[in-house]
């Protein structure tokens, strides 16, 4: 209780020297994958009203634990929550931010952009089937290309992540093989290959493996400038993974449609889009206990939304929401979110 | 005490019975808290083995005692077993062994017997700062360093040499991944080495001058005393050792989830990835919902564990004694 006092103590005097009245600290934890850009809105924010975000990436399945047990304010996740999961548990799940997943390679000879691959291929490559660089399958989709004749050393995520339940439920739509033999999962179990701790765990076993090749989040990529490949996407096209596929992708996912925002944009049938495109989500909790702290949750969401808050996110290579989407939340809010007297917290 | 001390040195400047009486109470108290310290440590290790167990008990309900002998780690099924794992830790830790006791047996007779004076400090304090290195640093050595070397040079060779030959060739089949049993094997031999190093000092130095002066007396070559005096005269400790460093390496997680590979397959190959109990509990358990059949596998693993390394303590403990009677 002291501690508690103590808190709102700092947090009252804090929001004095900010000038705003109602700044509250406020707790969240969960998905590793969008914790660069929530910390940069946190610290954006902060400035802004006072209010202080404490954002703890642990994972997933942490957060939702986090926030099943109410030890914080929202909690975070990368895949969805099955709707029972949330109905039992009073939540309301909306999106944040949209990510995507990018292959990369290590061959002698290939740059990056330069190597084509399709589903099914990829899908073969991770199943066993598809062993060397030189296969046809493959060659036959890059007549320009050189290919060795090294063994393809597939590389995976070892610690469960949201990373792989993306790639996997990109593996499951494009092959049938793959949904009856292996599934899609924060971590499944994989037929072939070595896994590897983190995206930078990936990044370093695949420069070390001539033949290698890996999946990380396109803004890892990106910062690292790693060799990426094409992808043959549902339209019949070869896509470099870019900004505008991810936005192609995310635009034409059937928002309206899908229940607790779990709109799949998965393998987009877009001409431009990128196959391998998810949105994050955050859990909130519609019943409460902390009003305020849950009140600030949302405003602090609503500002993110904005271009403001859009930019940062850009600036970090994440694809914000359609703004249609984003009315949807905000009237969510509204609608779902309410304090013990039954009134609307926002 | 400090009283009962005092009152012994300054001996006539108080009598006797004062002093005892001090005794009388400071005595109890002190045996009590020491029957608390001991009885601590069972309670703990009681708690400990409970809840691990009691966590895994729904695991070991849904699969039976399948789930020892099952290959299968599937998360997307929720079909889980721990063979997989246990086939991981023992095969890492035993390679660990093999490779760090020639090691230690080396650098302890140097470091007793043959390492000039200004040699002796350096090299012993070598050793003691390896086992002062954390894991991760481990890790990150062996991951960064250790397996691009492995996968360079060390494999490739090997694969051509040994590859095509029947039985032996089962052992180092396979692409040069870098990352494997073997790798994990040489980091954890690595971290084990200044544990065993330690205690075989001890024991070396422990043997009694005088003998292996007769020895020497009768002309005995170096490497007959230390053959026929010194390691005789340590067995026991010594098996002790090469247990305790056994069990160091069954639990190490952090390193050894850096260079195993991380798959769930069986594979008889040296260079194959594999996965131990302690890496696969480190890999999974950010992502084990509450109540999840995940979650109390992993615990289940946990309690595997806790057996196995129960077991390897007991044998040397038996082993010890056979020695002796």
């Amino acid at each position: 209780m002291k501690l508690t006092t103590a808190l709102g103590v700092i947090a009252v005097a804090g929001s004095l020297f900010a000038g705003s009245a109602q700044a509250v600290d406020f707790t969240g934890a969960g998905a590793s994958f969008p914790a660069p850009v929530y910390q940069s809105w946190g610290a954006k924010f902060k400035e802004k009203t006072g209010a202080t975000l404490n954002y703890q990436s642990i994972g997933s399945g942490g957060g939702q634990n986090q926030i099943i047990n109410r030890t914080v304010d929202f909690g975070a996740s990368d895949a969805t929550v099955p709707g029972e999961k949330l109905a039992a548990n009073n939540l309301l799940q909306f999106p944040t931010v949209i990510g995507s997943v990018v292959a990369t390679v290590n061959l002698d000879g290939v740059t990056t952009n330069q190597l084509k691959l399709t589903g099914p291929v990829l899908a073969d490559i991770y199943l066993g089937k598809i062993t060397k660089w030189n296969d046809k399958a493959i060659a036959d989709l890059n007549p320009g290309v050189t290919l060795p004749s090294n063994a393809i050393v597939p590389v995976y995520r070892s610690d469960s992540s949201g990373t792989t339940a993306i790639f996997t439920s990109y593996l499951s739509a494009v092959s049938p093989d793959w949904k009856s033999k292996v599934g899609s999962a924060t971590s499944v179990q994989w037929p072939t290959g070595a896994g590897a701790k983190g995206n930078e765990g990936v990044t370093g076993t695949v420069k070390n493996t001539k033949g290698g090749i890996g999946y990380v989040e396109f803004i890892y990529a990106a910062a690292n400038k790693l060799v990426v490949t094409q992808l043959q996407n549902k339209a019949g096209k070869f896509v470099t993974p870019e900004v505008a596929g991810f936005q192609a992708a995310a635009a034409s996912a059937d928002w309206k449609g899908a229940k607790d925002f779990a709109a799949s944009m998965i393998d987009a049938p877009a001409p431009e889009a990128w196959p391998i495109v998810s949105p994050t989500y955050i859990l909130l909790p519609k019943n409460p206990t902390n009003v305020e702290a849950s009140r600030e949750v949302m405003k602090f969401f609503e500002w993110a939304y904005t271009k403001e808050g859009a930019d940062i996110a850009e600036g970090l290579h994440y694809i914000p929401l359609p703004a249609a989407v984003v009315e949807q939340v905000k009237a969510a809010f509204k609608a779902e979110v309410k304090g013990p007297d039954g009134k609307p917290v926002l | 005490m400090d009283a009962t001390v005092d009152g012994m040195r300054s001996g006539s400047a108080e009598p006797i019975s004062k002093a005892k009486g001090t005794g009388r109470i400071a005595d109890p108290i002190f045996v009590t808290l020491l029957w608390a310290s001991g009885i601590f440590v069972l309670i703990l290790l009681g708690l400990i083995i409970a809840e691990l167990f009691k966590g895994g008990l729904p695991a070991l309900q849904h699969f039976g005692l399948d789930f020892i002998w099952s290959s299968a780690w599937n998360p997307v099924t929720e079909n889980f077993g721990a063979l997989v794992m246990i086939y991981g830790t023992l095969f890492s830790a035993i390679i660990a062994v093999i490779v760090a006791l020639p090691l230690s047996f080396g650098i302890a007779f140097f470091l007793t017997e043959i390492a000039p004076q200004p040699l002796k400090r350096p090299v012993g304090v070598a050793v003691q700062l390896l086992a002062a290195v954390p894991s991760i640093i481990y890790g990150m050595w062996g991951f960064f360093v250790v397996v691009p070397l492995i996968a360079a040079y060390v494999q490739p060779p090997l694969i051509d040499l040994f590859g095509d030959l029947p039985v032996i060739g089962a052992l180092f089949a396979g692409p040069p991944l870098g990352s494997g049993m073997l790798t994990a094997g040489l980091i954890l031999a690595v971290m084990i080495l200044p544990f065993i190093t330690a205690m075989f000092v001890e024991t070396l130095e422990s043997v009694p001058p005088m003998l292996k002066e007769s020895a020497y007396g009768i002309g005995a070559t170096t490497y007959e005393v230390y053959k026929n005096v010194s390691v005789p005269y340590g067995k026991t400790a010594m098996v002790g050792a090469i247990m305790l460093g056994l069990g160091r390496a069954l639990g190490e997680t952090m390193a050894v989830t850096f260079v195993i590979g991380n798959a769930t397959r069986l594979s008889a190959s040296l260079f194959a990835p594999g996965a131990t109990i302690a890496s696969t509990i480190a890999n999974e358990f950010p992502e084990a919902p509450i109540g999840s059949l995940k979650l109390t596998s992993l615990l289940q693993l946990g309690f595997i564990l806790f057996v196995i390394s129960f077991i390897v303590l007991a044998l040397s403990r038996a082993l010890v004694r056979s020695r002796l009677d």
